[in-house]
This record gives C-alpha cells, sequence and structure tokens, in this order.
C-alpha cells in the first residue's frame, strides 16, 4: 500500500485531506509542521506528501528544500495544498521541487486529478 | 408536481433537444430547473410548467433546455482521449496532412469550453511540430449560457484546478483576481458556435477529429444512431472520433471501428479499410507470393 504524509498545521485540514486520500487507497500519516514531517520522513520515506505552506516551525519551502536533499528525498512525489494563490507562489513551490501545486479550497476530483497526474494513481 | 406536468417537460425536452429523461432522472429536474423557476419569478416547478405551456414562453423555454442539457466539465477530463489525441490522432494526422497542413477539429458537446482549450494546449505544446499549420477547433453547444463562458475563457481556481497541471497553468492562462483567462495563443485556436446536435451537419464542413463524449447518453437509441451516422458524413475518410468513457457505438452505427489497444476512440471504416486493401489484394493475387513478402506487408496494413 502507498504511504501519503499530510503535512497541515490545521487539524481540520489533516482530517478532510486523510479522508480522501484513505479512499484512494493510501496509508496515511500527518504531521502539524515541515519539522516533524521531516523527522517522520527520515524513519520512513513517503511515497506522497501533501504539504501546507504556512506553518509555525519549519514552513512548506523549507520542509520541500530540506526534503529534496535527503538521501531517497527525490522519491516522494510532494503536492502543495496551500491558501496562497498566486503565480508568484506557485512558481516558488514548483522551482523549490514542488510536483504539483493545489490551491484551496479544494475536493477530492481535485486531488484525484492531481494525484492522477503526477503518478499515484492509474 | 404533477405526473402530468413531468410527462409535459419530458416530451417538451425530448422535442427540444432530444434529451430522454428517465423517471430516475427526476431529481434532475429539481435541481436544475428550480433556478430557472426562481430567476424567471414562479413558486415552483408545477407554476413554471404552466406558464411553459401558454404562448409566447420561447425564451422560458430556451432557458429550461439549456439548464437541462449543460454539461459538467473539466480540463483534460478522464485524461485517456488526450492521451489518445497525442499518442495516436495527431500522429496520424501529421503525417496524413502533411500536404495541406490543415487540421480540423469538432468539440461536439463542448459546453464551457474546456475540452476545447486543453485540445489547444495539447497542440501548442507541440509547437514545433504544427508550424505552419491551420489548426481549427470548433466548440458546439446547445446552451449559449455555457458558450458565454467558453469564449470569455475565463475560469474559477476551482475550475482550473479540475484537471489543468500546475505546469500547463502557469504556462497558459493568465491569473485575473480570483479567476484564471487562458492566453490568447490559445483563445484564437478555438472558437464557439450555438449548435443543436439535432440540426443538419452540412454547413460545418469536414472535419479531421470529432470529440463527442458525454453528450450521446441523453439521446434514445435511433437518435443516437442518427447522430453518428451524420457525423461520419462530415468526417475525412480516415477521421477519428471519440466518446465518452462510458459510451460505445456497438450497435449504433456501422460507419466507425474501433481503433484497437485504445478505450473509446474510433475511425472511419472507409479509412480503415482503404488501408487494409493492399492484404485482400494481394490475398486474392493470381501470382504465388513468397511468404515473408506477406508477412511484411501484412503487418504494415495492420
Amino acid at each position: 500500500m502507498s504511504y501519503c504524509l499530510i503535512v497541515d498545521d490545521s487539524a481540520v485540514i489533516r482530517k478532510v485531506a486523510k479522508h480522501i486520500v484513505e479512499s484512494f487507497k493510501f496509508e496515511t500519516d500527518e504531521a502539524a509542521d515541515g519539522s516533524i514531517a521531516l523527522a517522520k520522513c527520515r524513519e520512513q520515506m513517503p511515497d506522497a506528501v501533501l504539504l501546507d505552506w504556512n506553518m509555525p516551525q519549519m514552513d512548506g519551502i523549507a520542509f520541500i528544500k530540506a526534503l529534496r536533499q535527503e538521501k531517497n528525498g527525490d522519491r516522494p512525489k510532494v503536492i502543495f495544498c496551500t491558501t496562497e494563490n498566486d503565480t508568484k507562489h506557485i512558481s516558488i513551490a514548483m522551482k523549490a521541487g514542488a510536483d504539483e501545486f493545489v490551491m484551496k479550497p479544494f475536493d477530492k476530483s481535485i486531488l484525484e486529478t492531481k494525484f492522477q497526474q503526477v503518478g499515484l494513481l492509474d | 408536481m404533477t405526473s402530468e406536468q413531468f410527462n409535459f417537460l419530458r416530451s417538451f425536452l425530448k422535442e427540444q433537444s432530444g434529451l430522454v429523461l428517465g423517471e430516475d432522472k427526476r431529481y434532475l429536474l429539481d435541481s436544475r430547473l428550480n433556478p430557472v423557476a426562481r430567476e424567471f419569478g414562479f413558486e415552483d416547478l408545477a407554476q413554471m410548467v404552466v406558464a411553459l405551456k401558454r404562448p409566447g414562453s420561447q425564451k422560458l423555454a430556451t432557458r429550461i433546455t439549456e439548464a437541462m442539457t449543460i454539461n459538467e466539465s473539466f480540463f483534460f477530463r478522464d485524461m485517456t482521449p488526450f492521451d489518445n489525441f497525442r499518442n495516436t490522432m495527431l500522429p496520424h494526422m501529421l503525417k496524413e496532412r502533411a500536404k495541406t497542413r490543415r487540421l480540423r477539429i469538432w468539440s461536439a458537446a463542448a459546453s464551457t469550453g474546456q475540452e476545447g482549450y486543453s485540445l489547444a494546449i495539447e497542440l501548442l505544446e507541440q509547437k514545433a511540430k504544427i508550424a505552419g499549420w491551420k489548426i481549427e477547433i470548433f466548440g458546439t453547444d446547445l446552451s449559449s449560457e455555457a458558450l458565454k463562458k467558453a469564449t470569455a475563457g475565463k475560469y474559477s481556481q476551482f475550475e482550473v484546478q479540475r484537471g489543468m497541471p500546475t505546469a500547463m497553468l502557469m504556462k497558459y492562462f493568465k491569473q485575473d483576481g480570483a479567476e484564471w483567462v487562458v492566453e490568447p495563443t490559445v483563445k484564437s485556436m478555438v472558437s464557439f458556435r450555438h449548435f443543436n446536435l439535432l440540426k443538419d451537419y452540412r454547413s460545418m464542413g469536414t472535419f479531421d477529429i470529432v470529440f463527442c463524449r458525454n453528450v450521446l447518453i441523453y439521446f434514445d437509441r435511433d437518435t443516437k444512431s442518427d447522430i453518428l451516422n451524420r457525423m461520419a458524413k462530415q468526417m475525412a475518410p480516415d477521421g477519428y472520433l471519440v466518446l465518452g468513457a462510458a459510451e460505445t457505438i456497438i450497435g449504433l452505427s456501422n460507419e466507425f471501428e474501433m481503433v484497437s489497444g485504445t478505450r473509446g476512440l474510433y475511425q472511419r471504416r472507409s479509412g480503415v479499410s482503404s488501408k487494409a486493401q493492399p492484404v485482400s489484394a494481394l490475398g486474392g493475387a493470381r501470382k504465388p507470393v513468397a511468404p515473408s513478402a506477406l508477412y511484411s506487408k501484412g503487418r504494415k496494413a495492420s
């Protein structure tokens, strides 16, 4: 079973995302901050990371830059999932190594197509 | 609403648009027509049906038909048709039309334009190969409301995210406040026009590729056959037809053949059989032919 790490400082968003991602037959784990997420990645590298931008300790951009430096850190498909929704933020995220970018609010069909486009789903 | 009123609406819709509304689709009347009833200031659907029966209710009739036939649409819907476009249809057409350098595509249930623009983007992704080509993408739909939106090429954040990969969003759209507008390069490749699929197609000209997805489902069997057979007449002998994921041509038309190794992709039978002819000619040849020649020719034809 594929494994997706959901990184967001909002417990509500994590719950919604978890519910959707599990419907794609993924195992999930959650992290409320980039630093916690990075520690979890060092333990077990996920197949997918759903990543918020603004978080208190380590934000999404700092996390993805650090992740991509890790051993096998190029492996996970990273999908940003944030309220930041302008072209400037999107290109910063893509340049930092994101595979896809979702602007909140999102629903199941948006996440599903993004998962398909990065090759996580058929 | 009484059964009599439901049946009236049902035959009204069949007559206007060919839409076949089963008993099980009764809920659609509520969800789609209540907003129309409100718009026209009626208390409920029953009152609206009464008004619809009066003479001079053309405006209401049009809005009802449009509201019932509008299709939810998103970019690169179902992905497979676009993979087929990129990997099968386009290579074939680029080769076969190399002399005329003309390509005409019909998006026959264009709705709010996402399909047409997705095709334009696919083409622009292969810009070098189509340099100097005259490519036209026609989007038609029954709903003027949908076409208005299609022509504007302006989509909400929610809509663009339904299928548009981020890299392409950045490349082919411009942000305008909370909305995203297709770039002029994309827009100039697609034009939209109001059209009823029950009407005559002869003024449309000839198409190389027809996308007719998720619209036949609304029609009864005879209407489906009729539409497919008349579409075939507007298509090049090797033209491609693309149907929706849940649709099939089986038992409806003999004009098309499924393209093997694909899903939902059909080609005009005339185009397929003209290519297959060398094999049958060979089979009937009087002179003995070396097996290797047979094999290689047979392979080319397949």
